[in-house]
């Protein structure tokens, strides 16, 4: 996608949620929010990976699409990659491989 | 969004027209092996007859099952056969006979071959062979007939889910499924275990409380199901992008059933009773057993294919290039980095969603896809050649009175 003037880069699904979606590649720095905003992210996350965008306790729910579809296993800072690093299924264990599982760095 | 402005007369498609009454897409001829020991034989007298629309299916196993003698009595009675080979080692548990039988009585050609009596490997393809290809000059004499909407039976699936599924490929093809159903065509969604944790907004949409519950209760067993096996249905490519949890996984394959009523839940098989959206409940009955309810993305098209449906919209975003033996699947592409270096794979571009396309317009392309594909346009994955198929062992119940509610 288009890197240039007001593409945003992070997609907000709906108001609740506290996590955002990479639009494309977003690197560390300030990112430009679907209907308006900016979140500093922390470091570089690729295509279709969340950031937190708020700070997030140790235990709470990950909300996207305005649902649950977790719950963070540690405290998260807002800008943070939130994946199988800091958050869990509350139904059954996610399946990686630590070769592909870095996703948040970059391509 | 409003599709009335759009609506068409009632018959915009063409199919082929069988004994039940029923139409199909495209005039196959099935080649069945009834056991793995078989599958060689099936597949060298296919060889020849790739391009000209023989197609090889087939049970592995070798001890009986209700569901996979069940399933390959749907598939070889599928409105997109014309034609059914059998080939049978011999001495496999398979009931070559019941099946023969049901493809009799569907008004369909059906021969089977034995190898352990027809003399061998050589004799048997030769003999498949000449069978086949006068099966072959004689369906290719058939002529399309117009064919409604309403005669139409689409399945969904994705495959190779990533961040991007749930907010590109997933949601037009949801927005496809609306359209069809309120043309009056029959929608198939399914993969209860990609449902988790959305059973509660799925029921929601339940055409009756009663099968809101029977929908609920699918997901549950599914949750139970894969807690036992001790994985979800989520493979490492999911994670790799960006997708963290079945949940979340799920809540991107749900947006595949658009917004239309639920009129019903099925299991494998079971032939959808008139047009609108269903529910296919593929986790197995009872303990856990068999495996894996879905060991790869070929076993739900084939389940799917069982239930009548003539065409798969595959979304798929980390790139899976399949397509499926006996009915067509149109591959979406949800992802458009992947686009890019899989192209040649697919049908439809959704990322491009993520540079400013509307949801509606591609899911518009979708729609008029579908409706090309039916009267006879090849989609990517038929020009290549694909023609994968999978078929393992479960066991079901019969689905209760509140699943089909009148």
């Amino acid at each position: 996608m288009s890197d240039t003037s007001e593409a945003p880069q992070l997609l907000r699904l709906a108001a609740s949620d506290n996590v955002l979606v990479a639009l494309g590649p977003v690197p560390a720095g300030p990112a430009r929010i679907t209907g308006g905003g900016v979140l500093t992210v922390e470091r570089p996350v690729t295509l279709g990976h969340k950031v937190a965008a708020r700070d997030i306790a140790a235990g709470e729910k990950i909300v996207k699409y305005g649902v649950p579809i977790g719950s963070a296993t540690a405290a998260i800072a807002s800008g943070s990659h939130v994946h199988t690093h800091n958050m869990k299924s509350d139904y059954t264990p996610t399946y990686v491989l630590d070769e592909t599982s870095q996703g948040g760095r970059g391509d | 969004m409003c599709w009335t402005r759009h609506r068409r007369e009632a018959a915009v498609i063409e199919g082929f027209l069988r004994q039940d009454g029923r139409k199909g897409i495209r005039n196959h001829v099935a080649v069945a092996y009834l056991v793995e020991c078989a599958r060689h034989v099936a597949s060298e007298i296919v060889l020849p007859y790739r391009e000209a629309g023989a197609q090889v299916i087939g049970f592995p196993g070798c001890f009986p099952n209700d569901y996979a003698q069940k399933m390959m009595e749907r598939l070889c009675t599928h409105p997109n056969v014309g034609a059914v080979l059998l080939v049978s080692l011999g001495c496999e548990s398979f009931n070559r006979f019941q099946l023969a039988e049901a493809i009799a009585k569907s008004g369909r050609p059906v021969e089977t071959i034995v190898i352990q009596k027809a003399g061998g490997t050589r004799t048997s393809v030769a003999e498949g062979q000449a069978w086949v290809a006068a099966r072959i000059e004689e369906l290719s004499r058939a002529e399309r007939v117009p064919m409604g909407l309403e005669e139409l039976v689409v399945g969904t699936v994705c495959g190779g889910s990533d961040g991007t599924s749930g907010i590109t490929g997933n949601p037009a093809v949801g927005l496809a499924f609306d359209r069809l159903v309120g043309e009056g065509a029959t929608c198939i969604f399914e993969e209860t275990g990609e449902l988790i944790g959305c059973e509660e907004v799925m029921a929601a949409r339940a055409a009756t409380p009663e099968l809101g519950r029977e929908l609920t209760r699918s997901v549950e067993k599914a949750a139970r199901y894969y807690a036992t096996l001790g994985y979800g249905s989520f493979a490492a490519g999911n994670a790799e992008g960006g997708l963290s949890t079945i949940e979340e996984k799920s809540m991107g394959a749900y947006a595949k059933s658009g917004s239309a009523r639920i009129d019903g839940l099925i299991k494998p098989g079971d032939l959808p009773p008139k047009g609108g959206l269903y529910l296919m409940d593929v986790v197995p009955d009872g303990e856990v057993r068999f495996g894996f309810p879905n060991i790869s993305d070929n076993a739900e098209i084939a389940e799917m294919m069982a239930s009548g449906a003539h065409l798969t919209l595959f979304v798929t975003a980390r790139g899976s290039v399949v397509g499926s033996a006996i009915a067509p699947v149109i591959k979406i592409c949800a992802n458009p980095e992947t686009y890019a270096r899989l192209s040649e794979d697919m049908d439809v571009n959704a990322g491009r969603i993520l540079s400013g396309s509307s949801l509606t317009e591609v899911g518009a392309e979708i729609f008029d896809l579908t409706l090309a594909v039916a009267s006879g346009r090849k989609t990517a994955s038929e020009q290549l050649g694909h023609a994968e198929f999978i078929l393992t062992y479960k066991s079901f119940e019969p689905i209760g009175p509140a699943c089909l509610p009148s």
